[in-house]
């Protein structure tokens, strides 16, 4: 009993303290978005300047909707092809599966420096160089693997006899995979594409190597504003973007049960 | 409705020749069960006539139809699975609608056809549940509902009773007879079971490495077995090696037994004979076995299996060991290590030619 007991308050420990290393750091920005020293003096005095004056930032504000618009953007094009993509891979028996199927992950264990710099290389070689399109072309690369990697998985639980099921009752290869094979790998394709927003919103390395002084991403933008002098106002920023992506996180996560639903 | 002939299919995956020249006609209405062990190529012939597969070579028609290179969405047959392949994103209802919905029928009308089909297999009220709130035999039952609602020509089932337990597969083999009936359609049934296949079929036909080794009605195949195979594969039987004697076989020890029915075999060459351990009558010595009992074979009792209204005895003799199966009359049980007659007549021998 006693034993029971103990380990029982170890294990409450040990999730206060996982949650505590989460999730602190972020908890200590946002208070200090509110409040009015900029050298983080305590006691907090309460103030929503930072926000106020982030408003009139426009550079900020400008590569927050770049950001925003590359990321969407990426999402369905990532989603869309990474999806088809497990499905072709899926069905279909071609010369050269295995290898092209091998091919597809590795680019996720390949350093995002390395991968920007041949991006960078191949864009400028290619004609289009650096800015916005170039960004989107490569955080669309980047996301990819991810989206295949999670719809596949999301495959392999599904059972060939219900697409064989549904063609002997007549439906041909279109009503197949919309009606029987994309609702069952849908939990894959929402979470995949949860994947390439994240991939392509956080994305720094590659986007900094792309992107030029007036097309730029988000976190690019923090990093230059940094280099020039930290304010509070990326703490601002920064605190609305992570109540925006828990919120969206929070409500996929309630709305499509991740591998829990049979 | 429509027949569906098989003629000369062969379909080979890399070296493994899965069928191999198989014919079979399926007369319209006819219930047929194809018998085989695992890797006899059964399977392989449903999908042909399903679709899901074409043949390397020869014919298939469905209603005298040429299908064999007709993809199966546009065959019009019906399918159940093993493992009923119910969709599971779907509610009962909309299973079974799903065939209709997929043509393009008018929502009305599929409503009622499938309240239709539920109450034929006595589904009626479960339309709004989801798949896994199901128990096995409900699934089978809305795989079944789904399978005829669109009106196919042909109902293929690849074991579809494979996954129910022993009672539940006895009221679904009385119930899906019944539906076939009813409907009238010409069904093909895959099963390794050969009781079910029995019980449940017009017709059989045994496969067995990719070759129909034998087709005809159950009692056909069960009474006059074309082949050891037939004989041991169909029910039990005990088998006899040895030469042709022009009306049975003479046993190597010099012992003949002679058999009604069979091909006319040449003297002297190799053949066997096969007799069904029931038809078997065995006694102690004492009592005289029946007068048309001409086959008598001495032997030795070595076990006894008690089975309620039967008891199976085996009886070693000249290094085989043979069946009998005698029902429980109340007579006299014999010890197991007794000396025995076995006896029987030639009416219940097949003599069979060396395969």
């Amino acid at each position: 009993m006693a034993t029971t007991r103990i380990l029982e308050w170890l294990g409450r420990c040990y999730i206060v303290l996982l949650l505590g290393f989460l999730y602190l750091p972020i908890i200590i920005m946002a208070l200090m978005s509110f409040n009015a020293s900029p050298f983080y003096q305590l006691p907090l005095e309460w103030t929503t300047d930072w926000y106020a004056s982030l408003w009139q930032n426009d550079q900020l504000i400008a590569a927050t909707w770049n950001s925003i618009e590359i990321a969407v953007i990426t999402t369905v094009i990532a989603t869309v092809l990474g999806s088809a993509a497990s499905l072709a891979l899926y069905r279909c028996d071609f010369p050269g599966k295995k290898v092209l199927q091998a091919l597809l992950f590795p680019p996720i264990a390949i350093p995002w420096l390395i991968t920007g710099t041949a991006m960078l290389i191949f864009f400028f070689g290619i004609g289009i160089g650096r800015g916005l399109v170039a960004i989107l072309l490569g955080h669309v690369a980047l996301a990819l693997p991810y989206v295949l990697v999670v719809v596949s998985a999301r495959l392999q639980t599904f059972a060939p006899e219900l697409e064989e099921a549904a063609r002997s009752l007549g439906a041909n290869q279109w009503q197949v995979t919309n009606r029987v094979t994309l609702p069952w790998i849908m939990p894959g394709v929402i979470a995949g594409g949860l994947f390439a927003f994240a991939v392509s919103f956080d994305q720094f390395v590659v986007s900094y190597f792309l992107s030029t002084p007036g097309q730029t991403t988000l976190p690019v933008e923090i990093y230059a504003a940094i280099r020039k002098g930290f304010t509070p106002e990326i703490n601002a920023v920064s605190t609305i973007i992570i109540v925006v992506s828990m919120a969206l996180m929070l409500l996929t996560a309630r709305f499509f049960k991740f591998g829990g639903e049979k | 409705m429509a027949g569906v002939q098989v003629a000369n299919v062969s379909r080979s995956f890399g070296a493994h020749r899965a069928l191999d020249n198989v014919s079979i006609d399926f007369a319209d209405g006819g219930f047929y069960a194809l018998l085989g062990p695992s890797g006899s190529g059964k399977t392989t012939l449903l999908r042909q006539i399903a679709g899901f597969d074409f043949p390397d070579t020869g014919r298939i028609a469905i209603g005298g139809e040429s299908v064999e290179r007709v993809p199966v969405e546009k065959r019009r047959i019906g399918m159940v699975f093993q493992n009923y392949a119910l969709f599971p994103n779907m509610s009962v209802a909309d299973n079974v609608a799903f065939g209709l919905s997929v043509r393009g029928e008018p929502k009305a009308s599929i409503a009622a056809e499938v309240q239709r089909a539920l109450d034929l297999v006595q589904l009626g009220k479960l339309g709004g549940r989801r798949p896994h709130q199901l128990s096995g035999g409900q699934r089978q039952r809305v795989a079944l509902a789904r399978a005829i609602v669109t009106k196919p020509r042909v109902l293929l089932l690849d074991e579809p009773l494979g996954a129910l337990d022993k009672a539940l597969r006895v009221d679904m083999q009385i119930e899906l007879k019944r539906i076939q009936r009813e409907i009238g359609i010409t069904t093909i049934f895959v099963t390794h079971d050969q009781e079910e296949a029995l019980t449940m079929s017009d017709r059989i036909g045994i496969l067995r490495d990719g070759r129909l080794v034998q087709e005809g009605p159950p009692e056909e195949i069960y009474d006059r077995p074309q082949s050891e195979f037939a004989a041991t594969f169909l029910g039990d039987a005990n088998i006899f090696r040895g030469d042709a004697t022009g009306n049975g076989i003479r046993l190597p020890d010099g012992t003949t037994i002679a058999a009604a029915s069979g091909p006319s075999l040449a003297a002297g060459a190799r053949a066997s004979c096969a007799v069904r351990p029931e038809r078997i009558q065995i006694s102690t010595g004492a009592a005289k076995p029946d007068a048309d009992n001409a086959n008598t074979l001495k032997g030795q009792v070595s076990k006894r299996i008690f089975a309620g209204n039967n008891s199976t005895y085996f009886v070693d003799r000249d290094g085989q060991t043979l069946k009998v199966i005698v029902q429980n009359t109340g007579a006299e049980r014999l010890a197991e290590g007794q000396p025995v007659v076995l006896s029987w007549s030639p009416d219940s021998t097949v003599l069979i030619a060396a395969g």
